[in-house]
């Protein structure tokens, strides 16, 4: 990182407003890292054009006298599962070959109306359908850190999935601060193996408009940064109730950066004891502890709850997901955009053709698995039966929440692990998701933030869930745990505060 | 009233139940705001949602939900305060997202039913099943290009209401009647035109054949039948086959059928083991659809006079038979125009002006009750023209014919022709002298006794005057003179 790409949304805020530099040259700086940094595949498009001319723009407005929020002039990654207007969109994937939306979606409308400054579309799992990065159409991506220790150096690491390129581009300083999607921990699970902050916001508090769809009773927009104040900062400006989207929530957006400054004292964190698995690696459960203790220090109350569905989570995700994906892709089916694979036989026949080619291997999974369970004589034992789980897991929170104002966990069961590993075993990829699964089944808001490293020297995260539509208290309790822990390592080579 | 069908051994039953698929009157689509006009160019009534864009996203049209509510109202039909869209998957060009957005589980309206006005006058009560909302599909038209298929994405996302009776037909013209009962009260709502031609209302139709007192057999579902008289052809063919099937020993299979009007049957389009299975789901898009009672309430006191109250009014306060009176109901404008030339007057001879000789000139003109030549203010005094003995009967035909023709007001029209009834007796006792003396052979025969020979005085002494002389003075001035 250089003297610009370090720097955090409040640091760039304040460089911008004190003129110590100009968006420009913040644009262009990190515009230049992201060139250096090509080997690790985390954009798909990089849109240097766009980026310089709405920097531009911004130093426009601020000599002006005009400047309009903190995240004017600041550089941001989109993940590319958001529809931008006449940037190529893809969704990591073949079958979107060619589309270029002529419509942008609300959350990167609402940015750039902020005066962000869109650096490029970020890399991802197929459809978002992944936790590794491994799906992309557009090959991997690498995960900036790299184990400690001799014969570990040559093995690339995976960032996460499915938002994997937003985290790496983050982590490794290509950019201030991203947006991604979460499903079912395709934010937070990302942010823990690329050691920065990633949260989702309660469901129904951004916009899925313009997003391309994976699970729609699920899909949530939100921020990955390397603080909690700035993902607090560009989580106010993409948040807000849309007509657009039925699904969005007609609440008011808090002030989330008041929250922060608000100590921990008194507040209770609840420790779900079912989140103790078998064979979770023994840094990650000493580093739960450490979470406790540290926001005992804070002066927070630590109690034990109970969530006694949470061993149903994922099954219930895992059929709930695809169910909805397998109708939400049905659309993808050659006629109107993207790849169209004809040889000239029957409509059925470039049906099979163009989706066989168009879509990845997890993708076909994925659909044949929700095409399964939502179908005659399947449907009450599958997928009816998951929507009366997911009410029971709800509950489980809720009753845990009159006893506690947050939950504390692990983000995932494991550091960023190899490319190419898990491939092989879907269900072994899908335990990524194990911890993160139950709060995006809740709908409720959750933050991971980096809080220590394990024995390799690579970053785990901490995870905090509250209360639906709580972010202030969720943020609260992040930005002390933050505090506490005082993580501020950085991968190797792409390190160091300036 | 029982239709039964003869067979070759014993008489069988038709029974058959319609799915009719109503267009919503709107500006805008269901769930899109793009515009729904009929007719316009190919793909130039479509929104991106309505193409199925990644990402676009479904709203509710208010609008189309209190049309809904309104027209479940109509139906004397439950309403659901709580109703759930789904989606209804399955491949198809036209079909742009591989869903189609419906209700199915849990629609918006419930039980209800439709009255049908019987020839002899009375009632029958067709059960309403339920109404739903769903979103059309596009069209693939198959005949614009030899190698390609093309589609047509302007009706894709238009709103319909599919309005499902029970299975209580039981023949062509409780269906016809059926029919035409629920476009006649969709128009009185204003919440469907009802135009079949263009496809703003088109019918499935469910027939099976039984033995009297026996269980339902095994149904057929003729698709997509677009008129009246198809519905009713094709209940006749089908409810034929089934029996001409089950008399030959065989077995009815439950499938869907197209029916061919140009060759007058029923084919098989695909059969049960061949049915999709659409794998419905609740739209996690939208949220349900919740209606607060006060809600329901205010669409109700928005209710007109629908035709079956209108029709009991009639019968009540204008002494009409229930058979004139469901006539004149069938639709708002032409109730509208009886009332308007009854007010005032004998509503009998009113009804039977309106019924016999303004419906048939409306037939004969191809003309509609709103582009009526003749206006009901007009009619109404033609009637007051006949009441006052200006016109006789005979001559109020005539200058109702010119009325048709010319669009006049009927007093205009007596004193521009002179077609004004002579009332004078002398001028009339004139006029018989005249004949009398004519025909002197003739009255020597009617004073023998030949009584019959009266008819032919009348018509002479009519047709001397041109028609205007008074018939019942004729009549009495005739007989007196006639007498000598």
């Amino acid at each position: 990182m250089t003297a610009l790409t370090g720097l955090s949304i409040a640091a760039v805020r304040d460089g911008l407003a004190e003129r110590d530099f100009t968006a420009l040259e913040l644009a262009r700086e990190h515009l230049r890292s992201i060139e250096k940094a090509r080997h690790l595949n985390a954009f798909i498009t990089e849109t240097p054009e766009i980026a310089l001319a709405r920097a531009k723009e911004s130093d426009a407005r601020r000599a002006k006298g005009k400047a309009l929020g903190p995240m004017d002039g600041v550089p941001i990654a989109i993940k590319d599962l958001f529809c931008t207007a006449s940037v190529p969109t893809t969704a990591g994937s073949h079958i979107l070959d060619g589309f270029t939306p002529t419509y942008e979606s609300t959350v990167t409308a609402k940015l750039k109306a902020a005066g962000a400054v869109m650096l490029g579309k970020t890399n991802m799992d197929e459809f978002a359908m992944g936790s590794s990065n491994m799906t992309s159409y557009h090959g991997p991506v690498k995960n900036p850190w790299r184990p400690e220790g001799r014969e570990k150096r040559d093995k690339d690491l995976v960032p996460g999935g499915s938002s994997g390129g937003s985290a790496a581009a983050v982590a490794a300083g290509l950019a201030p601060a991203a947006i991604g999607t979460d499903t079912g921990g395709s934010i937070r699970q990302p942010a823990s193996f690329c050691g920065i902050v990633g949260m989702k916001p309660t469901y129904g508090r951004c916009s899925r408009w313009g997003i391309v769809a994976f699970a729609s009773s699920l899909d949530q927009a939100g921020p990955f940064a390397r603080s909690v104040e700035d993902t607090a900062i560009l989580l106010a400006a993409m948040a807000g109730h849309d007509p657009k989207d039925s699904t969005s929530a007609p609440v008011a957006v808090p002030d989330f950066r008041a929250a922060l400054k608000k100590s921990a004292k008194g507040l209770k964190v609840g420790i779900p004891k079912e989140y103790t698995m078998d064979g979770m690696p023994a840094a990650i459960d000493a580093l739960w502890k450490r979470g406790v203790a540290w926001m005992q220090a804070q002066g927070a109350e630590c109690r034990e709850v109970s969530l006694p569905h949470t061993a149903y989570a994922l099954p219930t995700y895992y059929i709930v997901a695809p169910a909805e994906a397998s109708s939400n892709l049905a659309r993808y089916d050659g006629v109107r955009f993207g790849l169209r694979v004809d040889e000239g036989g029957t409509l059925d026949e470039m049906y099979a053709a163009t989706r066989g080619e168009g879509f990845g291997a997890e993708v076909r999974r994925r659909v044949l698995i929700g095409t399964y369970v939502l179908s005659a004589g399947y449907y009450d034992a599958y997928y009816l039966k998951a929507q009366k789980v997911r009410a029971l897991i709800a509950e489980d929170f809720r009753k845990a929440f009159e006893a506690v104002d947050v939950l504390l966990t692990p983000t995932a069961p494991s550091a960023a692990f190899a490319i190419g590993d898990k491939m092989d075993d879907p269900v072994a990829m899908y335990l990524n998701d194990v911890f993160t699964v139950p709060a995006s089944l809740a709908g409720l808001p959750a933050i991971s933030l980096p809080a220590g490293l394990d024995a390799d020297g690579l970053p785990l995260g901490l995870h905090l869930i509250a209360k639906p539509f709580d972010e202030e208290t969720l943020f609260r309790a992040a930005a002390a745990l933050e505090e506490a822990c005082s993580f501020d390592a950085h991968p190797p080579g792409f390190g160091g505060s300036p | 009233m029982s239709y039964l069908v003869k067979g070759e051994r014993g008489d069988w039953e038709a029974v058959v139940g319609l799915e009719v698929h109503a267009q919503i009157v709107s500006n805008a689509k269901l769930f899109s705001g793009a515009a729904t006009q009929f007719g316009a160019a190919p793909n130039t009534q479509v929104s991106l949602v309505d193409a199925a864009m990644p990402g676009m996203l479904p709203v509710l049209n208010g609008h189309c939900v209190a049309q809904a509510v309104r027209t479940g109202l109509g139906l004397k039909a439950k309403i659901n305060t709580r109703s759930v869209f789904e989606r209804k998957n399955y491949f198809y060009p036209d079909l742009p997202h591989g869903y189609q957005i419906s209700q199915y589980s849990q629609p918006i309206v419930g039980e209800g039913a439709v009255l049908l006005d019987m020839a002899d006058g009375s009632t029958r009560t067709i059960g309403i099943e339920r109404l739903h909302m769903e979103q059309d599909a596009g069209k693939s038209l198959h005949d614009q290009d030899p190698g390609r298929t093309l589609i047509d994405l302007n009706r894709a996302g238009v709103a319909l209401m599919e309005i499902v009776s029970k299975p209580d037909i039981r023949s062509p013209e409780e269906a016809g009647l059926y029919l035409r009962k629920l476009r006649s009260i969709l128009r009185y709502l204003g919440t469907c035109d009802g135009n079949m031609e263009e496809g703003s209302m088109r019918a499935d139709v469910n027939v099976s054949v039984r033995k009297a007192g026996e269980a339902f057999r095994t149904r057929c579902e003729i698709k997509n039948v677009n008129s009246v008289r198809f519905v009713m052809q094709s209940i006749e063919v089908e409810a034929r086959r089934q029996i001409e099937v089950y008399e030959s020993g065989g077995t009815v299979d439950q499938e869907t059928r197209l029916f061919d009007p140009g060759r007058g049957e029923t084919r098989s389009m695909r059969s049960k083991e061949h049915a999709h299975d659409y794998r419905y789901f609740p739209d996690p898009d939208l949220l349900p659809l919740k209606l607060k009672p006060d809600y329901v309430a205010r669409i109700k006191d928005t209710l007109p006079e629908l035709p079956d109250e209108k029709k009991d009014r009639f019968v009540r306060d204008y002494g009409l038979s229930p058979y004139d009176a469901g006539v004149l109901v069938v639709d708002r404008a032409s109730a509208d125009f009886f009332e308007t030339v009854a007010k005032g007057r004998d509503s009998k001879l009113a009804a039977n002006w309106v019924m016999g000789d303004l419906f048939g000139a409306l037939n004969s003109t191809g003309k509609t009750i709103e582009t009526s030549p003749v206006s009901a203010k007009h009619l109404g005094e033609l009637i007051d023209l006949i009441a006052d003995g200006t016109l006789s009967g005979r001559l109020a035909k005539d200058v109702f014919a010119l009325m048709v023709g010319e669009g006049k007001a009927p007093s205009l029209l007596v004193d521009e022709k002179g077609l004004k009834q002579v009332t004078d007796t002398g001028a009339i006792e004139a006029v018989i002298d005249q004949v009398m003396g004519a025909n002197a052979d003739k009255v020597a025969e009617y004073r023998s006794g030949k009584d019959k020979l009266f008819g032919f005085f009348v018509g002479q002494v009519m047709k001397a005057s041109q028609g205007k002389a008074n018939p019942g003075l004729v009549n009495d001035l005739l007989k007196s003179k006639l007498a000598g």
